[in-house]
This record gives structure tokens, C-alpha cells and sequence, in this order.
């Protein structure tokens, strides 16, 4: 397998020198995995840090600046970070109004984070947690872990980020993560397997000619296999799975999200199938984003997130925001 | 009589089992999880016994405690809470005791395996490393030899299971037919005691 790397393990680091060297606007601490917008703490607002294993870029480092996170902690390839990283997080952006974590739920992911949460608190940072848990293809959480966060991180830490940038207590800002957490679906779907640096070779057998089902950003393998299907089947299909467990009432925001290695072409086609099936529903739609936003290394696929909001909601959305993969308004 | 020179070299067996065994632990965690475990597991021991190297605390309880200590803050994932917790539970349940015997370490070890049983919410039969700690406990009563046993085989009875916890539980039905990554690394730590033993 060809990659673009120098040795498997300094893979992280040597994107975070990299990240510095791109965007002036973050401040970089590559020896301790801390990414921190470089104008943090900001008094008076409420800190947002979030963080999870690499290979999902852009998402968190990509998502750090005013509008959005205040720190990002990236943990290796696949791994969550650990607690060390969150408390140098929360104590470099903490503007006395109290830092929230934007937790995915991964086991790994969330005990870690809960101990973060113990130790900063310990040095005086008032904590508050919330955890994303969008993903419908994990579907009977009453014995297992629960649903993944998968896209709807992108939801959640826009927009709670906005609520911060707006002067927004701690308390309100936790309640705006948490209803647009409970306002959003996703679906994944596998075109081919990713292949992680330390392995080197995919992280599961994909023959020519199918594809996976209910996949998360992990390589793990979905709930599914089947015969590869047309976009215009992989749109109906994604888009009823998601709809049967949202059923939204007012319009959504769309994520059309790419895995990594699909390219716009693709994306933007598929789009135009999750928005003609979107339209056979009558289900609005207020605002798209189509890219790759929360990725899963080299692979192939997509996955389609729909979040139902109020005027509320989609002011938060529509607010400005400058990071290094999403920036508007200003 | 295990004194903190045992515990030390309890971890550096480990260190050198789980960087032998880290590209079989990643095979199985790539059928069922995310293809990392052995690489995590081997960054934490590794540096576990560096720090030990460095400093070495004077009873076994603190070197268990301070190696716990460690692989929270280097191992990430789930591995790094739950080992860590495993160890620096079992530390804190020795005390200041300068040397234990073996039914001590038994105990103490119960004690890091309810704590890990309660910070993951899993039981045993939920295809985790629970499924060869618990009956590598239990065993360790009767000798260093049975606990190890033990823990292989509990972790062999992993394969038949449906993961309830972690990763491999999104995989639901999926999941059966793949030998639990925890539960054998679980068994590589219980096999390295008995080596230290020996």
C-alpha cells in the first residue's frame, strides 16, 4: 500500500507540524497533541473542546476557531486521545465561563473524556459533557454501547460553538449541543475498506462489486453487505433509514459527507439523489454542505446526516465561523 | 514473597509479550474493531517499563500504581482507562506493603477487575477482556500457573460470543466467530505473571 507518510508512527505529529505550518490562526502543540484557536482563552465565553482518534480529518483540528471549537485533541490514528491532552485543552481555553466536551460515543472516547472531565475539574475548571450519538445503523443500543457519533459532530460543534461565540452561559450552550445531537441522524455507507498506517493493509475484505451497509469512521465493518448499488439506490436507501428514525417536522440541515477517498464528482451526484428523495418525502431542506468533513482515512463511500431545526438552530448555523474547513459570514 | 522488583518484572514480561504478540493482536482487533490494538497496547507498555527504568517505587503496590498511572496517559482508547484502571486499582488495593503473597495479589487484582467491570458497565459474557480477568482471578487462588490457564482459555471462549461493549458491539451478530482482542491481550498479561513467576 503507497502512502504518503515518512514511519507509521510519527504519522500523527508530522500532520499536526503541518497543520502549524498551514494555518497561523491555531496554535500547535505537537510534542502534547493540543490544538487551541491562538486568540484562547476568550473571557466571558464558554470554552468548546472536542477531540477523538486522527484520520477523520478535518474534523476536529479543521473545525478550531472563533465560531466553532476553542481546542481539539487528536488522539493516533483511530484512537482516542487521552486525558491528559483534554485537561491541557480545557485549561488553555477556559475564559471563566467553563469548558464543554463534544464527545463521540465510542467506548474509548467517552472513558477518557470522563477523565478528563474529573481531573480538570479537580484544577477548577467547571466541566460539562455532551455526547454524540447520531448514527441509526447501530440500532438495538438497549445491549450494546449505544449509537456512534459520527457526522452530526459537525452539527453539534458549529452550533453550540455559535451559542459560545454569542456570549451564551455554559448551561444553554450544553442544551443547544444536546438538541441538535437529538434533532440529528446519519447513515454511513463503504465503498471499499480503509487502509490504517500501522496496519498496512485494509481493514476489511471488500470484493469488487459490493459494498458495505451502516459502516462508522472506523474501517470497522457495517451492519450489511450487499451487491454495489446505484447512487440513486444508495440515496433511497440512506435517506429511508435515516428519515425512519428522525421524522422530521420542519426543515433539515444536509450533510453529504465523503469518506476520503470519494471524489466531489461523486458527492455532488449523489446530493442530488439524497435531495430528490428528501423532495419525494416532503421533507425542506434548509441548508446543504457536501465534502469531506468527517473522514475515515482512504476510504471510499459516504454518509448522508440530517439534523431538524428551528429559526433558532439555523441562525446558529448561518453564524460566522473561521477555522481551517469551514469558514462563512465574515 | 512478591516484592516490587516481581511487579517490575511482571511489566517488562508484559512489554515483551505484547510487542511480540502486537501484529496477532491487531489482526484480530482489524476483524471486529478498528485495527489498533496492539499498537496502543505496545506505546503504553513500552513506556511503562522506561518509566520504571527510570524510577522504581519501593513497594509493589506504587509500581503498579505508577504503571497504571502511565497507560492511561499514553495507550488512548478504551485499552488506556481499562488497563490503567486494572493496575492502578490493584496498586492502591496492596497499600504500603512491602511485599504480598500471592492470595494478596489475587485480591488486589479482584479489586482493579471490579473496577474496570464497573467503569466499562460490561459483565462477563460481553466478549471483553472481563472474560478472561474474571476466571484468571478466581484461578490465581490456587497458583500463578491456573491463572494463566485460565485467562487463555476464557479468552478462547471469547470467539463464540456476540460483543455487548466497545467497538465490536456495533457490529452486533458480526461479531461471533472472532476471538476477543482484549480478552487476549488480557490473557498475554496473566501469562506474563506466570512468566514472572517462574
Amino acid at each position: 500500500m503507497n502512502m504518503l507518510i515518512n514511519v507509521p508512527e510519527t504519522v500523527v505529529a508530522d500532520a499536526l507540524r503541518g497543520i502549524a505550518a498551514a494555518h497561523p490562526s491555531l496554535t500547535v502543540d505537537v510534542e502534547n497533541r493540543v490544538v487551541v484557536r491562538r486568540d484562547a482563552p476568550v473571557a466571558g465565553q464558554v470554552g468548546l473542546v472536542s477531540g477523538g482518534g486522527s484520520g477523520h480529518e478535518p474534523l476536529h483540528a479543521g473545525f478550531v476557531g472563533p465560531g466553532m471549537l476553542s481546542a481539539a485533541c487528536p488522539g493516533e490514528v483511530f484512537t482516542s486521545p487521552v486525558p491528559d491532552q483534554m485537561v491541557r485543552a480545557a485549561a488553555a481555553v477556559d475564559g471563566g465561563a467553563g469548558v464543554l466536551f463534544v464527545v463521540k460515543n465510542y467506548t474509548g472516547d467517552v472513558l477518557n473524556f470522563d477523565m478528563a472531565a474529573e481531573l480538570a475539574e479537580d484544577e477548577g475548571v467547571v466541566i460539562a459533557k455532551v455526547l454524540v450519538d447520531d448514527d441509526v445503523a447501530v440500532n438495538d443500543s438497549l445491549y450494546t454501547a449505544g449509537r456512534r457519533g459520527t457526522g452530526a459532530t459537525l452539527f453539534v460543534e458549529k452550533i453550540a460553538g455559535a451559542a459560545a461565540a454569542e456570549g451564551a452561559p455554559l448551561e444553554r450552550v450544553e442544551a443547544i449541543a444536546r438538541q441538535v445531537n437529538a434533532s440529528a441522524r446519519s447513515f454511513g455507507v463503504a465503498l471499499t475498506a480503509c487502509t490504517t498506517p500501522a496496519k498496512g493493509s485494509p481493514t476489511f475484505e471488500l470484493p469488487p462489486g459490493e459494498l458495505e451497509l451502516g459502516v462508522g469512521i472506523h474501517g470497522e465493518p457495517g451492519r450489511e453487505r450487499r451487491a454495489m448499488m446505484t447512487s440513486r439506490e444508495i440515496a433511497d436507501y440512506a435517506v429511508q433509514v435515516v428519515l425512519d428514525e428522525l421524522r422530521p417536522t420542519s426543515p433539515v440541515l444536509l450533510l453529504v459527507n465523503g469518506m476520503g477517498a470519494t471524489p466531489l464528482l461523486e458527492l455532488y451526484g449523489f446530493n442530488a439523489e439524497v435531495h430528490r428523495v428528501l423532495a419525494e418525502r416532503g421533507v425542506p431542506v434548509a441548508r446543504t454542505l457536501v465534502g469531506n468533513y468527517v473522514t475515515s482515512l482512504d476510504m471510499a463511500g459516504c454518509s448522508v446526516t440530517l439534523c431538524q431545526v428551528d429559526e433558532e438552530l439555523l441562525r446558529l448555523w448561518d453564524a460566522p465561523v473561521d477555522t481551517p474547513a469551514l469558514r462563512w459570514g465574515r | 514473597m512478591l516484592d516490587a522488583a516481581f511487579m517490575c518484572r511482571w511489566m517488562s514480561v508484559t512489554a515483551a509479550a505484547v510487542d511480540r504478540e502486537a501484529a496477532r493482536l491487531t489482526d484480530l482487533d482489524s476483524a471486529i474493531g478498528d485495527a489498533d490494538h496492539g499498537a496502543n497496547l505496545r506505546r503504553g507498555f513500552t513506556t511503562v517499563t522506561e518509566v520504571l527504568t527510570k524510577e522504581t517505587p519501593d513497594t509493589p503496590g506504587a509500581v503498579l500504581a505508577l504503571a497504571g498511572r502511565q497507560l492511561i496517559s499514553t495507550v488512548g482508547g478504551a485499552s488506556g482507562p481499562l488497563y490503567g484502571t486494572l493496575l492502578r486499582r490493584a496498586g492502591k488495593a496492596l497499600g504500603d506493603a512491602t511485599e504480598v503473597d500471592r492470595e494478596r495479589l489475587a485480591e488486589a487484582l479482584g479489586a482493579g477487575v471490579a473496577a474496570v467491570a464497573q467503569l466499562g458497565g460490561a459483565a462477563a459474557g460481553d466478549k471483553t477482556m472481563l472474560d478472561a480477568l474474571l476466571p484468571a482471578v478466581e484461578a490465581l487462588g490456587a497458583s500463578f500457573a491456573a491463572a494463566a490457564e485460565a485467562a487463555d482459555a476464557g479468552a478462547l471462549a471469547t470467539v463464540p460470543l456476540r460483543a455487548r461493549k466497545g467497538r465490536a458491539s456495533y457490529l452486533g451478530e458480526r461479531s461471533v466467530g472472532h476471538q476477543d482482542p482484549g480478552a487476549t491481550s488480557a490473557a498475554l498479561l496473566m501469562g506474563a505473571l506466570a512468566e514472572a513467576a517462574a
